[in-house]
């Protein structure tokens, strides 16, 4: 079986379960609900040898409803195929089922996605912080988060204070010019691009 | 005639024996060996291991005692991005160190927070410590790191180190001889 015949069986297969299939420059997307998502991955893992979960990230569409999206890199190291799960996940929701249990590298995973966009894990056995630290009150990577960051004070375990975006000897000039151009470096703030 | 007799004059130390300020003697013994507690938490680490490498040799300067226990250490190397999550951490290590201490701040992100305006960098180490040497550098060359080194060497010559080392015994002089 090549990767294709196993990508268009899997679509036939799953049909109803797939909400929407996208394929771009040689990548295959498919879209799903979250209550599907644990009967698709083990159908993936055992029957179609997607034996490699390669990462798991989440997007936060600020303003779209629904809100969060969090995305599933799958990868066969038998046939060599990528496939790419999405699924939407509404603020209010929050939380999708863990996938932990089918590939181990997700319990990280999920733990980082919780860490930095808040959103949760039905089932993970050990839902917590893995970058900041138990108690930091706020989701840095949410887009109404800004970006020099919040006050908080924890004590003995660590604070934060927001930074300032201005002045310093690395200065970020908004503008329209080349991301070269924007990227922070040395520079009075005052020298225009 | 009274004779003239120096006091303990022996012609086989003749040479050896030289006058000075007891600051003076403190100074040059505490500048010429300073061990560093190397804090390093990112990529000026790697500096910091060349400038204690053949190379570089931070031994011809006295300091090439890296001790992992801060409680051997005088001087703090802070090389690298200082997170908040870090933050208080350093400041206990330095609490652990014995007087007197310096603290060196190595690099943009520790003198500043560097290129890394963020919620999750301290903007400079100076926040916590009080740093005695800041050295500027997106890793500082390892040259830097020796001349932050003997800019920290002639700061801990003007020193008033008795002084400061026994204060109570200096405030009760002050108060006989007024």
């Amino acid at each position: 079986m090549t990767g294709a015949d196993l990508l268009g069986s899997l679509g036939q297969l799953l049909g109803g379960k797939i909400q929407d299939r996208t394929e771009f420059r040689g990548e295959t997307t498919f879209r799903l609900l979250p209550a599907d998502l644990r009967e698709v991955a083990l159908f993936c893992r055992d029957e179609l040898s997607f034996d490699y979960l390669i990462d798991i990230s989440s997007v936060d569409n600020f303003g779209d409803e629904p809100r969060f999206e969090i995305v599933y890199e799958l990868y066969s190291m038998k046939l060599s195929v990528h496939l790419r799960l999405k699924l939407r996940v509404s603020e209010d929701e929050g939380e999708v089922p863990t996938v932990s249990d089918i590939w181990p590298t997700a319990d990280w995973h999920e733990r980082e996605i919780y860490d930095m966009m808040g959103l949760r894990f039905a089932g993970h056995p050990d839902l917590r912080r893995i970058l900041m630290w138990e108690g930091y009150p706020f989701f840095p990577l949410r887009k109404e988060f800004p970006l020099e960051g919040l006050p908080s004070d924890m004590p003995d375990v660590a604070f934060t204070s927001a930074a300032p975006l201005e002045g310093g000897p690395f200065v970020t000039a908004p503008s329209t010019a080349t991301t070269k151009d924007r990227e922070p470096r040395a520079r009075r703030p005052t020298d225009a691009l | 005639m009274r004779e003239v007799r120096p006091a303990a004059y022996d012609s086989k130390i003749e040479g050896n024996v030289i006058f000075t300020r007891l600051d003076a003697a403190m100074n040059w013994m505490r500048k010429n060996s300073l061990w560093p507690m190397p804090m390093g938490l990112a990529c000026c680490a790697i500096e910091l291991m060349a400038t204690a490498s053949a190379r570089f040799d931070i031994s011809r300067f006295g300091a090439e005692v890296m001790r992992f226990s801060p409680r051997q250490c005088d001087v703090m190397i802070v090389a690298g991005t200082v997170t908040y999550k870090m933050a208080l951490a350093v400041k206990r290590i330095y609490e652990q160190m014995p007087e007197p201490k310096w603290v060196i701040a190595m690099g943009a992100c520790a003198s500043s927070g560097g290129m890394y305006r963020s919620y999750a960098v301290l903007q400079g180490i100076d926040q916590l410590l009080p740093v005695d040497v800041y050295i500027s550098g997106c890793p500082p060359r390892p040259e830097a790191l020796l001349e932050g080194l003997m800019k920290l060497q002639s700061k801990i010559t003007g020193e008033s180190s008795f002084r400061e080392q026994k204060r109570e015994l200096m405030q009760k002089l002050d108060g006989v001889m007024a």
